[in-house]
């Protein structure tokens, strides 16, 4: 088997068993969200004819959640996936009483767009900054930044959502303070609405960024001293290549390796931030359906928004473990590597 | 043993007994506990701490720790608890030194509630950091050092938990058991952080095993669980420290997004919920100059101890890494410092 097709299937099975995982919790949790509709179901049955039918809340609970408490879990699993992969039935969203991937459908492009800008601003900073602070080892460029590094990481990205939110949206009016585009716009391929668009979006992008920033620099930083050490660099300052060539071409690729593993790990601590992010700037996306579907109870729609999480965090992993070749030649396309 | 040494000549005969002895004659040539104590003193505690002294980030970091840490564990006997209508609602801060950083909606110092809100945070802290390192030390040394089948299922394992997007899985878990204890609330917080720790243990592990040291005591006989307890934890001791304190930092950030956020139930002080109830009751966002110090205070006091830790487990990386213990050989001296050229 092809070193592609191995770690394709290997996603897949990775995510079957995580969504498995899930489902199981989701059922088995003594008071956990089917116990709970159950319950209130009996209430309500035994108040209105004063017996319980267990056939029909059977019937009901499944109406409502697409799951039969009845059915045993791997069966349930199976009708569970099988809905999704064949209808696209994630089942019925009971706040807002419209199915809940039309629910999640709509916002999740909004999610993506967050996530993915946060996530090529935070990296190439990281990057960048790491770089940087090696070939300057020592000096007060490398001290500033180690500073500035440690401090970014140590300051959470929602006090730094929060404190944007009063200084640039309440205090300056300089960015919208919540919402995806402003009111007034019509929704379209036309300037006024993009200009909205990334208005709205700008400090949500940010505290998403700040979430990787430069988190792996310091990592970076140690291997590209290590680098800096070796014959090659050496050899080529003598041959008089620049610095800029040298720093991007010889530097950065052979020591960007460890950090890109890690990087990898941290791609789902990124997606995840979105249900804080979203809820703190009042940005529609799946993370904020998440976090209306937990206040209102809402279990079905919760178990979208996570499986749709688990989803694009598997896919991103699998697209950087498939492009790991491209950074590294030397991995060639990873069927020798035994680390990641 | 170097005693023994005369007792058996060496023609063969009793070449065996030698080796494989009883050991009682070594019993009276060993070291006295108290110099052992001492010895391992010195190479365990004295001498880290004089490394780690030594560098700005470890000072730094550990005196700010330490500060936390007795102002969790001593502080909250000598600074009253916040009680009802100490001052006027909602007053600023630096006013008044009876509650020097303000007040909330019901008259309670801000400051002394920060103070009282420690200890569950030292106890989250600790706790995450428990797990943390327990379970990624375990996936990671077990599957690297036996490798197969037992590689493939821990990995498999390791890999769902990494990809799982872990606060909205946490976010369902804590809707549903509701945790209120910090030890309990630490605990359920480390789902997220253990997958890194026990892949990078894992790689670590593979590289090891096939060193010299663990080689000799594989032909010699000794179990797997002796090596990896005496071989190869002791190697990697230092690196799983570092970890430890970064999962310590990343437990207390997600717990106090978790308790602003309001999805954990509100029963212990915490800088989150103070966070919150500023947000919800007192609209700091909105109008800082009403409800700001509630809200920015308590975020302050947590950026402070995560600075600490972020300080303190750079610094001790540094301390504990031999490559770059070896470039830095003036600010930390080190025999097996490999010469490395002047780059610059």
């Amino acid at each position: 088997m092809g070193y592609y097709s191995q770690r394709i299937s290997q996603a897949a099975i990775t995510l079957v068993a995580g969504a498995f995982v899930t489902f199981s919790v989701y059922r088995l949790m003594p008071g956990g969200p089917l116990e709970a509709i159950r319950r209130q179901l009996v209430r309500q049955m035994v108040r209105r004819t004063g017996s319980v039918d267990r056939e029909l809340i059977a019937q009901r609970t499944q109406m409502l959640t697409g799951i039969n408490p009845d059915t045993p879990i791997p069966i349930a699993f199976y009708e569970y996936t099988r809905d999704i992969v064949l209808y696209q039935d994630f089942g019925q969203s009971i706040a807002y009483n419209q199915p809940v991937f039309d629910v999640l459908f709509q916002a999740m492009p909004w999610s993506i767009f967050l996530s993915s800008y946060g996530l090529i601003i935070g990296y190439t900073a990281t990057i960048v900054i790491g770089a940087v602070m090696a070939w300057y080892e020592g000096s007060k460029v490398d001290f500033g930044l180690t500073g500035f590094v440690l401090t970014m990481n140590s300051i959470p990205y929602y006090v730094v959502a929060i404190v944007m939110l009063v200084v640039l949206g309440f205090q300056y009016h300089i960015f919208p303070t919540g919402g995806r585009y402003a009111g007034h716009v019509v929704p379209g391929f036309n300037v006024p609405f993009m200009i909205s668009v990334a208005r709205h979006a700008a400090m949500p992008i940010i505290s998403t960024a700040v979430v990787g920033f430069a988190a792996g620099s310091l990592q970076l930083r140690g291997n590209a001293i290590r680098v800096i050490g070796s014959d090659f660099i050496r050899s080529a300052e003598i041959r008089g290549i620049g610095t800029n060539r040298i720093l991007t071409r010889y530097l950065t690729r052979n020591a960007i390796l460890p950090t890109y593993t890690s990087m990898m790990v941290g791609i789902s601590t990124l997606f995840s931030s979105s249900v804080i992010v979203e809820r703190i700037f009042q940005y529609v996306g799946v993370g904020w359906y998440m976090f209306e579907a937990l206040q209102l109870q809402d279990y079905p729609l919760m178990m979208g928004s996570f499986l749709f999480f688990a989803t694009i965090t598997t896919l991103a992993i699998l697209f950087a473990d498939l492009t790991y070749g491209l950074i590294d030649p030397r991995a060639g396309t990873g069927a020798s590597r035994e680390n990641f | 043993m170097r005693d023994d040494d005369t007792d058996y000549r060496g023609d063969g005969g009793t070449a065996e007994e030698r080796i494989f002895g009883t050991g009682e004659q070594r019993k009276a040539t060993r070291t006295p506990i108290r110099e052992k104590a001492n010895r391992t003193f010195d190479v365990y505690v004295r001498s880290p701490l004089r490394i780690a002294w030594e560098d700005w980030r470890t000072r730094i970091g550990g005196l700010l720790l330490l500060f936390y840490i007795l102002l969790g564990t001593f502080g909250v006997y000598f600074i009253p608890e916040p009680t009802l209508n100490e001052g006027p609602t909602y007053a600023g801060a630096f006013q008044s030194l009876d509650y020097p950083l303000g007040t909330d909606n019901l008259g309670r110092g801000i400051a002394e509630k920060i103070v009282h809100a420690t200890p569950a945070m030292l106890k989250m802290a600790l706790a995450g950091a428990l797990t943390t390192t327990g379970a990624g030390t375990f996936f990671g040394f077990v599957s690297g050092y036996r490798g197969g089948i037992t590689d493939r299922v821990l990995m498999t394992i390791t890999d769902v938990q990494a990809v799982l997007p872990g606060l909205p899985l946490i976010v369902m878990l804590a809707a549903v058991f509701t945790p209120s204890n910090p030890f309990v609330v630490g605990v359920v917080l480390a789902i997220d952080t253990w997958p890194p720790l026990a892949r990078s243990l894992r790689s670590q592990v593979l590289t090891l095993r096939e060193s010299d040291f663990v080689e000799a005591g594989r032909s010699l006989g000794l179990s797997s669980w002796t090596i990896i307890r005496q071989d190869l934890i002791a190697k990697l001791a230092p690196y799983i420290l570092v970890n430890a304190a970064g999962a310590a930092t990343r437990v207390i950030k997600a717990s106090v997004a978790l308790y602003f956020l309001g999805i954990l139930p509100f029963s212990i002080l915490n800088w989150g919920v103070m966070m919150n109830r500023a947000y919800k009751t007192g609209n700091a966002i909105s109008a800082p100059g009403h409800a700001g110090h509630w809200l920015f205070f308590p975020a302050l006091a947590l950026s402070g101890l995560l600075f600490s830790l972020v300080l303190f487990s750079q610094g001790l990386d540094r301390v504990f890494n031999p490559r770059l213990r070896a470039r830095h050989a003036e600010s930390a001296p080190d025999e097996d410092a490999a010469p490395q050229g002047e780059v610059r």
